[in-house]
C-alpha cells in the first residue's frame, strides 16, 4: 500500500565490482511489477536491495515517501517469500505465520484474527498444526506466502517463487498469486522471474534488467509490440525475434529497406529523408512471419522442421553474419523441410533497430 | 630395532592371519561342507550363503565378547564377592560397605557437579565459538586455535594445568600464572570491581538466563501443556537460579587473603573447579567442530526470512539457528557428558582425589589397584557402568537420528 521509488540505485562489491548501477524506477501503489533478465543480471541482488538484505551503495531508495535506505528490514513494511519456501523447518504451519507478529508484540487475539482469515484466504486452515516436512510443495509455497501475508506489509516482495515447483503445480499456483493480487488490489508488489511466462500474464510492467542496468520498462503488450532495443526484443517472445541487418533505401511514414540477404522489408515505423543509407537491423518475430510467393522479406533453405500442433517452427539455414532466421507459421508443415521458402510480414510488425536501438523511440 | 621387527613381524602376522582365516574359512565352507555341485548344489548354495556372514562376523564378536562382554560379567561377580573369604558370595555386602563411606559420596557428588558444569560450559563455550568464528575473517584461524587442547593428551594437559595453578614456598619467586594473577590484587578498588562486583554480575547473568528459561517453560505449558516434564525443568531451573543467587551473594562477602599465593587444588570448593577448566578447555575444541558444521547447515534462507520477520540477532540465534541444530546440540552434550562420567586421567595426575576433588572413576581405581579391596572397586564400577548406559544409548539414539 505504497509507492516505492529508486533513483540512481546502484550496488558495488567490494567498492570495485560493479553489479548494478543507475538503476531509476517509480513503482506505483497497487502495481504489480516483474523483474525479469537473465541469470546474473542483478535482478535477484536488485529485489534485496529493496528489501534490505543487501545493502544500498549508491541511490536513494524510498518506499511510501520514506527515505529507507539505512532501515533495518523489518521496519520497512515490505514481506518477502523466498524461492526455497523458507519456512522454519522447527515451527508448525501456525508458528511460521506468527512469528513476525509475535516479535512485533502483536495482542493475541489480533494475532489468532490475521492467521484465521489468511488461513482461510489459502485453504490452510487444516494444515496448521503440521510442520513444513509435512506438507507438499504447493502447499510449502502457500504458508510462504502466507507468512507474508499475515503481516500486512506495504510491499510485497518474491524471489522465484514458484522455480521449485513442478510444471502443473506452478500454473495453478501462477493464478493463485494473479487472484491473490486481484483480491488485494491496492498492495504493491514486486515479483522476480527468469520465467517469461510468469512475467507476461502476471505483470502489469516488467522490468527487463540488462548489463547492470534498466534495458526496458513497460507494459508486457509494449515490451511485446514495442522494443526500446534489440536485447529486449530478442529476451522477450520465444523463440526469439529475428534481426537480419540492411540498409534504408526509402523513408518516410513508411520505411523500405533493402536487405543484405536480398530480402526487401517495409516498416511501419517512419523514418525521415537524412536516414537513407542508414544501416539498420530490421526485427520480425518468428509468429509475424507469413509465407509468400511475392515480394519477400527473407528467402531461406529450411534446415529443420517442429511441428508443434498448433505451430510449425521452420530453422531456415545460416546465412552471413546473421543468427540462423526462424520462423513460425500456423498449422502442420512438415513437408517444407529442406525446400526453400520465402516469407514477408506485414509493416506494422516490423521493428527498425539503428545501433541496437528502435527507431521508433527516438 | 628389535622392538621394531617385532612390531612388523607381529603386523605381519596379525593382518596375515586375518586374511588366512577368511580365505580357509570361506574355501572350507564352499568346497567341504556346502559343495556347490551335485544333486544338492542350490540347497548348498542357499545354506552357505546363510552361514557366510557369520564367518565374518565371528572374530569380532569373540575379540568383544573376550574384552568386553566377560569383563562385564566378571566385574559384576566380583562386586558380589569377598576375596579375603575366599571368593564368599556375599550379595550386597561390598554396595552396603560403599555407601557408607564419605569418600563414595564426595565422589558421586563431584561426578555429578562434573557432569553438570562440563558438558554445560564445553557446549555453551562451543557453540559461542562457533557462531563467533563464522563471521570473522580470521576464523578459521581462531578454530584451530580452540581446536588445539583436542590433540593434547588429558594428562598433559594436566600436567600444563598443574604449572598454571602451581605454589611455591613463600620465599621464592612464584611460576603458576593463576598466583601471578591473584599476587596483582592487593585489595584496592580495582579488586573489589574484579573479584567482587564481576563475579557477582556474572551470577546475577546465569540467574537471569536460567530465570528466563524457566519462564519460557512456563509460557510453553500454558500454550502447549505437558505440565510434567516441564514441571521438572522449572523446578531445576529454579534451583540453579537460587544457587547463581546465592553465589552472587558471596563473590561480595566471602574472604579473601590478598598478596598471599594460594595452593589452587588445595582449596576445598574451588579445586574441583579448576580441574572442570581442564576438561573444558579440551572439550570446546570438539564441541566448536562439530557445531560449526551444524551452524553451516542451516539454509541461508530461513535467517534472511527471520531478518524480515523482524528478529534481532539474538533472536535469529536462539529462535532460528539453535532450534534447527538442536539433534547436533544433544549428541554434542552427551558424547561430553560420557567423557564426563569417566574422568579420570585429571583427577589422577593433578590431585589422585584428595581434597576433596575424588570422582568416581579414581574412587575406583583407589579401591581396586591401591587398598586391593576388588570388592566394593567392582561395585563402583557397576555404579559407573549403571550411570553411562542410559545417557550412551541416548545419544546413540539421537546421533542415528541426525545422520538420518
Amino acid at each position: 500500500m505504497a509507492d516505492v521509488k529508486l533513483q540512481d540505485v546502484g550496488k558495488t562489491y567490494g567498492g570495485t565490482v560493479d553489479v548494478l548501477r543507475g538503476i531509476d524506477l517509480d513503482i506505483k501503489q497497487g502495481e504489480l511489477i516483474v523483474f525479469v533478465g537473465p541469470s546474473g543480471c542483478g535482478k535477484s541482488t536488485l529485489l534485496r536491495m529493496i528489501a534490505g538484505l543487501e545493502q544500498i551503495t549508491e541511490g536513494t531508495l524510498e518506499i511510501g515517501g520514506m527515505l529507507v535506505n539505512d532501515i533495518p528490514p523489518a521496519q520497512r513494511g515490505i514481506a518477502m517469500v523466498f524461492q526455497s519456501y523458507a519456512l522454519y523447518p522447527h515451527m508448525t504451519v501456525r508458528e511460521n505465520m506468527t512469528f513476525a507478529l509475535k516479535l512485533a508484540k502483536k495482542s493475541q487475539s489480533e494475532i489468532d484474527e490475521a492467521v484465521a482469515r489468511t488461513a482461510k484466504t489459502l485453504q490452510l486452515e487444516e494444515y496448521l498444526d503440521r510442520l513444513p516436512k509435512a506438507l507438499s510443495g504447493g502447499q510449502r509455497q502457500r504458508v510462504a506466502i502466507g507468512r507474508s501475508i499475515v503481516r500486512d506489509p506495504k510491499v510485497y516482495l518474491f524471489d522465484e517463487p514458484l522455480s521449485n515447483l513442478d510444471a502443473a503445480l506452478r500454473v495453478a499456483t501462477r493464478i493463485e498469486i494473479a487472484q491473490l493480487k486481484e483480491a488485494m488490489p491496492e498492495s504493491t508488489m514486486i515479483y522476480v522471474t527468469h520465467d517469461q511466462v510468469e512475467a507476461m500474464t502476471l505483470a502489469s510492467r516488467i522490468v527487463v534488467l540488462a548489463n547492470k542496468g534498466i534495458a526496458q520498462v513497460g507494459t508486457p503488450l509494449d515490451l511485446y509490440e514495442r522494443p526500446e532495443n534489440e536485447f529486449v526484443a530478442q529476451f522477450i517472445g520465444s523463440p526469439a525475434m529475428n534481426l537480419l541487418s540492411g540498409e534504408v533505401t526509402k523513408t518516410g511514414a513508411k520505411t523500405t529497406v533493402k536487405l543484405d540477404g536480398g530480402g526487401t522489408a517495409i516498416s511501419a515505423v517512419p523514418t525521415q529523408d537524412a536516414d537513407k543509407g542508414l544501416k539498420v537491423n530490421i526485427g520480425v518475430r518468428p509468429e509475424d512471419m507469413t509465407e509468400t510467393t511475392g515480394t519477400y522479406l527473407f528467402e531461406g533453405k529450411v534446415n529443420i522442421t517442429e511441428a508443434l500442433g498448433e505451430v510449425t517452427l521452420l530453422y531456415f539455414e545460416k546465412s552471413g553474419d546473421n543468427d540462423a532466421v526462424i520462423g513460425k507459421l500456423p498449422g502442420i508443415h512438415s513437408d517444407l523441410r529442406g525446400k526453400t521458402v520465402r516469407v514477408s510480414a506485414v509493416p506494422e510488425k516490423v521493428q527498425l533497430f539503428h545501433n541496437g536501438q528502435s527507431l521508433y523511440y527516438r | 630395532m628389535e622392538a621394531a621387527y617385532k612390531g612388523l613381524l607381529t603386523i605381519f602376522l596379525g593382518v596375515g592371519g586375518c586374511l588366512l582365516y577368511f580365505y580357509l574359512s570361506n574355501q572350507f565352507l564352499d568346497k567341504v561342507l556346502y559343495p556347490a555341485k551335485g544333486v544338492n548344489a542350490g540347497r548348498n548354495i542357499n545354506r552357505a550363503n546363510m552361514i557366510r556372514p557369520w564367518l565374518f562376523v565371528l572374530p569380532a564378536m569373540i575379540a568383544l565378547g573376550l574384552y568386553l562382554a566377560y569383563p562385564v560379567v566378571a566385574t559384576f561377580w566380583y562386586s558380589l564377592t569377598d576375596r579375603n573369604q575366599g571368593d564368599a558370595f556375599v550379595g550386597l555386602a561390598n554396595y552396603q560397605q560403599m555407601i557408607n563411606e564419605p569418600k563414595f559420596w564426595e565422589a558421586m557428588r563431584n561426578n555429578m557437579l562434573w557432569l553438570v558444569i562440563v558438558p554445560a560450559a564445553s557446549t555453551a563455550f562451543g557453540l559461542m565459538a562457533a557462531q563467533l568464528t563464522d563471521r570473522i575473517g580470521w576464523g578459521s584461524f581462531a578454530k584451530s586455535l580452540i581446536f588445539m587442547p583436542m590433540a593434547i593428551s588429558f594428562v598433559g594437559a594436566s600436567v600444563i594445568f598443574k604449572l598454571i595453578y602451581d605454589t611455591r614456598p613463600v620465599d621464592q619467586a612464584q611460576i603458576g600464572v593463576m598466583n601471578a594473577v591473584w599476587l596483582q590484587f592487593e585489595g584496592g578498588i580495582g579488586s573489589w570491581l574484579i573479584l567482587r562486583l564481576l563475579p557477582a554480575l556474572l551470577m546475577l547473568c546465569g540467574a537471569a538466563i536460567t530465570a528466563y528459561t524457566a519462564y519460557g517453560f512456563l509460557l510453553a505449558i500454558r500454550e502447549k501443556g505437558g505440565a510434567f516434564v516441564r514441571g521438572i525443568a522449572i523446578g531445576i531451573l529454579a534451583l540453579i537460579t537460587l544457587a547463581f543467587l546465592s553465589l552472587a551473594l558471596g563473590a561480595f562477602t566471602s574472604v579473601h587473603r590478598y598478596g598471599e599465593a594460594q595452593t589452587w587444588l588445595t582449596l576445598p570448593g574451588w579445586n574441583s573447579f579448576l580441574l572442570m577448566v581442564v576438561l573444558i578447555w579440551i572439550q570446546t575444541g570438539f564441541a566448536m567442530v562439530i557445531l560449526s558444521a551444524a551452524l553451516r547447515g542451516i539454509p541461508e534462507e530461513t535467517i534472511e526470512a527471520s531478518i524480515v520477520d523482524g528478529a534481532n540477532p539474538f533472536q535469529v540465534f536462539f529462535k532460528i539457528k539453535m532450534p534447527q541444530i538442536s539433534g547436533t546440540i544433544v549428541v554434542v552434550w552427551t558424547t561430553i557428558t560420557l567423557v564426563v562420567l569417566k574422568v579420570f586421567d585429571i583427577v589422577f595426575a593433578m590431585t589422585n582425589g584428595q581434597w576433596e576433588t575424588q570422582v568416581l572413576a579414581n574412587y575406583m581405581y583407589d579401591k581396586l589397584f591401591r587398598a586391593n579391596d576388588w570388592g566394593v572397586g567392582s561395585a563402583s564400577a557397576m555404579i559407573i557402568m549403571l550411570l553411562v548406559s542410559p545417557i550412551l544409548i541416548w545419544n546413540v539414539y539421537n546421533a542415528r537420528k541426525e545422520m538420518s
